[in-house]
């Protein structure tokens, strides 16, 4: 029971071990910056703009809900290759419901400020029992989660396309629509008021976890080692709500409805778009799945799951259960996320969500998540996502066919993670 | 003699055709430690993991301090202040000493929320007393040496004041130094009172750890005896014979 390894500490520290960061979070965000900056030459400048950064991200939200959720099903050996079909169905439900089925069954007039909230509720139910249903399958029944979900990828598309005949569904409820991007931000003041919370939130979590570590008597890092690090994270949270408050709204769009703008007339009236609210929700999603994934029980055993199956049913966990929790967690995201999709549209469409699950599955898996089970991270699957939409809107700019763009984003997603296992193997852990 | 802490009544279970343990009894009294011996495929470790949860029996009864117990999961077998230290050692790999220690049965904060401090300055604790060597706590267990990991498995089976321990071969792994460690807390657990089943292929460590021995062969029971009451070779033969020399004829 010996430890032979040598007990004192290496005399020469890099920095970043020193500030303690994730080197994999640092090359993630590395990676991220090349793309951009090789795509800012490519273009001339036009890909860093606000308005390129506010579009790209609205256009990552979607599918960074969902590879969120990714990261539990792979890191439990699983794989789900419906959440694409799932969100069609769940969109399908949420169109109907705000459309036909309570203003022509239940009698609630269109326009009602109630109908928006009852149709985000059914979405979400009907996602989660979806995804309930196949997790009992996959748990309970032993089904291979491939064959489960890739059954699931043909029904709930066309269980979709069969609730609304084919048809394509809106316009949707005016709130409801305010989840899409554009069309719901926050504004100038309260995007700086939500950053500057979300700064002190952060900058209290980091000293609240050092205050708890030196309560125990741990060693912590160097208090200027900490401080650069509560700076970085305050500033790249104030950073980006600058990026996107610099973003302002034409004089084009603001000439159609001055009042929405806090002005009386559009004569020198300025604006600009601020935080969206899918943004928000992002935010909201990353930060609840992050604290599920490291504070829970139900994180822990979702990992431990995932490391050694036989290991967390000996010691007492419902794998079963767990998978079902799982699943029925992938089917909620990936009614929020339809909430996204369908929003930004302005209407439910059929193909709605068509190879999304491929896109989440590339987003947790360039984001770290091992397919061996046990290891990713929520930032990572949201970073994954934000990486291949800019390869993908990047090379539109460009002018790249889409043939070659997908040549390219499959080419990077086999390089991901041929980079993923070097850099473990480097780090001398286990695959 | 009082009643005994556990005792297995004509346990059976088949996989298949292979009738791995076949009506087996066995008895455990506080502060004793039986020692299971037999071939390689005797049946040793399916027996102790019908009394860990690990395998629903499907003949006999389990009795504990005297009343039926039903044990259908890990979950039931620690209900009854059982536990195990399996001999592929049952630990998530991807995880730290802490979590796998408290895996389960994990320190939660007034929010509900993992006490990751807490359960990092308890295993510090256990680990200080089991493996004073013990540093790679942050580490996932995958990084640790054979050893080290059987010192987690077994950390986690004495933290948790356990009144039946049950041992599948919980030195197999473990150099000359740490195998004594192990010996020694064998024995101050024993004066504890509790009881444990200890599961090893080396009969002279029996001998010397164990109140009893029993002998299995193919899934039966040859006999169990005190030690004091046979020799080396009369567990060896019992062992490759499979017949009771001391058995009344
Ligand atoms: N899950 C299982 N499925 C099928 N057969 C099993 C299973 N577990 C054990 N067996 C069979 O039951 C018999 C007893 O196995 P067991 O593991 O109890 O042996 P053991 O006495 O612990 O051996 P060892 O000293 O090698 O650990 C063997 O024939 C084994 O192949
Ligand atoms: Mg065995």
């Amino acid at each position: 029971m010996s430890d032979h390894s040598p007990t004192t500490p290496h005399p020469k520290r890099s920095l970043a071990q020193t500030l303690q960061v994730d080197m994999r979070l640092l090359g993630m965000i590395g990676s991220f910056f090349a793309v951009c900056i090789v795509f800012n030459i490519l273009t001339d400048g036009r890909f860093l703009t606000p308005r390129n950064i506010f579009n790209l991200t609205i256009q990552t939200v979607s599918v960074a809900i969902m590879a969120t959720g990714m990261v539990f099903v792979i890191v439990t050996r699983h794989i789900d290759l419906s959440v694409g079909a799932l969100l069609a169905t769940c969109t399908a439900v949420m169109a109907m419901t705000q459309t036909q089925w309570l203003p022509n069954i239940v009698g609630l007039e269109l326009g009602h400020p109630l109908i928006p909230w009852i149709a985000i509720a059914a979405g979400l139910i009907t996602g989660a029992a979806i995804g309930a249903g196949q997790g009992w399958l996959i748990g309970y029944q032993g089904i291979p989660a491939f064959i489960v979900t890739l059954g699931g990828l043909l029904i709930w598309r066309n269980v979709g396309w069969w609730m609304t005949d084919g048809a394509t569904i809106g316009p949707l409820d005016q709130t409801y629509i305010l989840f899409g991007g554009i069309g719901g931000t926050l504004g100038v003041f309260w995007s700086w008021i939500v950053g500057l919370v979300a700064s002190l939130a952060a900058v209290f979590g980091l000293w609240s976890a050092r205050r708890n570590k030196v309560a125990h008597g741990f060693t912590v890092k160097p208090i200027w080692a900490e401080a650069v690090v509560m700076t970085l994270t305050a500033g790249a949270i104030l950073g980006f709500v600058a990026i996107l408050n610099a973003y302002s709204v034409p004089s084009r769009v603001i000439a159609r409805n001055p009042e929405l703008f806090g002005c009386a007339t559009a004569e020198g009236c300025t604006a600009a778009y601020g935080l969206p609210y899918s943004v928000l929700l992002l935010s909201v999603v990353a930060i609840v799945m992050t604290v599920i994934a490291r504070r829970t029980r139900l994180g822990r055993y979702i990992f431990a799951t995932g490391g050694n199956p036989d290991a967390a049913q000996l010691s007492g966990i419902n794998t079963r259960l767990l998978t079902v929790k799982i699943f029925a967690m992938v089917g909620v995201l990936s009614a929020l996320a339809g909430i996204v999709a369908s929003a930004r549209l302005g209407y439910h469409t059929n193909d709605i969500g068509t190879l999304d699950e491929l896109r989440v599955i590339a987003a947790a898996v360039i984001g770290g998540t091992a397919l061996s089970g046990g290891i990713g991270t929520i930032y990572g699957a949201i970073i994954g996502a934000l990486i291949m939409q800019s390869l993908q809107s990047g090379m539109a700019m460009v002018g790249v066919d889409a043939p070659y763009q997908n040549i390219v984003v499959g080419a990077v997603l086999v390089l991901a993670v041929w980079i993923d296992i070097q850099y473990r193997k480097r780090m001398g852990a286990k695959l | 003699m009082s009643t005994p802490l556990v005792e297995m009544k004509n346990v059976s279970i088949a996989f298949g055709g292979v009738r791995a343990v076949d009506d087996v009894s066995i008895e455990l009294h506080a502060g004793e430690v039986v020692g299971l011996l037999g071939h390689n495929g005797a049946g040793k470790s399916t027996l102790i993991k019908m009394l860990s949860g690990a395998y629903k029996m499907d003949a006999g009864e389990i009795w504990i301090e005297g009343t039926r117990a039903t044990i259908n999961s890990p979950a039931d077998s620690r209900d009854y202040n059982i536990e195990t230290i399996y001999q592929t050692l049952a630990l998530a790999d991807n995880l730290d000493a802490a979590s796998n220690l408290f895996l389960g049965r994990e320190l939660t904060t007034k929010f509900g929320l993992l006490d990751d401090g807490k359960m990092e300055a308890e295993t510090r604790k256990i680990m200080a007393r089991l493996n004073p060597n013990f540093k790679k706590l942050k580490e996932p267990v995958s990084a640790l040496s054979g050893g080290q990991r059987q010192s987690v498995a077994i950390a986690r089976a004495v933290y948790f004041n356990a009144k039946i321990l049950i041992m599948d071969e919980p030195t197999a792994a473990l150099g000359v130094h740490e195998t004594a460690m192990v010996a020694e807390l064998i024995g101050e657990l024993k004066k504890q009172g509790l009881g444990i089943f200890l599961i090893s292929h080396d009969t002279r460590e029996m001998m010397e750890l164990c109140d009893r021995v029993a002998v299995m062969k193919n899934g039966q029971m040859i006999g169990s005896e005190r030690v004091e009451d046979v020799t080396e070779d009369d567990i060896l033969s019992m062992i490759i014979l499979g017949k009771n020399p001391k058995a009344k004829t």
